[in-house]
């Protein structure tokens, strides 16, 4: 799906070394929902989300945040076979789920953005691109089974 | 659209931003060209190398006008015209690369004010950047 020099291997493998999942998958998460609230369409559940407080202030959208961000360790993990890994994730979210694609790209930037307020001036261009690369070929293998 | 809050809230991050505007507009475009190279289609008169001198002045003039729009959001057609034209008619910068640039600007904002950059201030400048952007668009067509 894509080619990775040395170097983008070892950036990737690197950011998500420093990532916590327990505290970046709530933030990110709660992000896409506040940012983008049209996005709380998938999550009638999840109790209230009536305000920024709310969200971030939810257990069911941390709890869920942890969950998804976990989900990305497999494609850290399997970067030169990231659409295999995700065939099942995706038909999920496709046939089960019926959640619009175009939101993987909404919640990975937000992911993104949240990196850079964790990471700062560490969080270099190079970084950012190598990164971004990295979750836009996670968010087409998730797209990948649709119909 | 922008609450009063979401408005005050825009005009402070900009204020702030004014001293640093060559550094938060030229690390922008730098974020844009490297991780969306096609960017750099529109720029083959730039030098594009981190701060050199037309990065860093023309940073600042994006800088510039998001912190004039975002002093008065109710006026921002009339306030940008004049770019607006220049973009539709001479410039012809095909309009999705404008939701590029601003991803750019909120990871370079991110990165400044770092956890200042709360999730109620990302909301309030995307929908703030994307109506900027919008009005850069409209005289396309």
């Amino acid at each position: 799906m894509a080619d990775w020099t040395d170097k983008e291997r070892a950036t990737v493998a690197s950011v998500w070394g420093k990532i916590d999942v327990n505290e970046i998958g709530p933030q990110a998460l709660a992000r896409v929902l506040i940012v983008y609230p049209w996005t709380q369409r998938y999550f009638g559940t999840f109790g209230d989300l009536s305000n920024a407080a709310a969200i971030l202030g939810n257990a069911k959208v941390a709890a869920h945040g942890k969950v998804v961000l976990g989900a990305l360790d497999k494609g850290v993990k399997n970067v030169d076979n990231v659409k295999a890994t995700y065939t099942a994730l995706s038909q999920l979210h496709c046939l089960k789920l019926n959640v619009d694609p175009d939101n993987f790209k909404l919640l990975a930037d937000c992911l993104t953005i949240v990196l850079a307020t964790k990471f700062g001036s560490a969080f270099t261009p190079e970084i950012q691109a190598t990164w971004q690369k990295f979750l836009s070929v996670v968010v087409i293998a998730l797209g990948s089974q649709y119909f | 659209m922008l609450s009063k809050y979401e408005k005050e809230l825009l005009v402070i991050i900009w204020e702030k931003m004014m001293p640093v505007a060559e550094d938060i507009g030229s690390e922008s475009l730098l974020r844009m060209f490297t991780t969306f190279p096609k960017t750099k289609t529109y720029f083959a008169h730039l030098d594009i190398k981190p701060r050199s001198k037309q990065m860093l002045s023309h940073g600042k003039k994006i800088v510039y006008a998001l912190h004039e729009g975002a002093k008065n959001i109710g006026t921002l057609a009339s306030t940008l015209a004049p770019l607006s034209r220049f973009h539709a008619y001479q410039l012809r910068i095909d309009p999705t690369n404008f939701k590029l640039l601003s991803h750019c600007i909120l990871v370079t904002l991110a990165c400044h004010m770092k956890d200042e950059f709360t999730p109620v201030a990302h909301a309030a400048m995307d929908k703030y950047l994307s109506a900027f952007a919008a009005v850069l668009a409209e005289k396309y067509r």
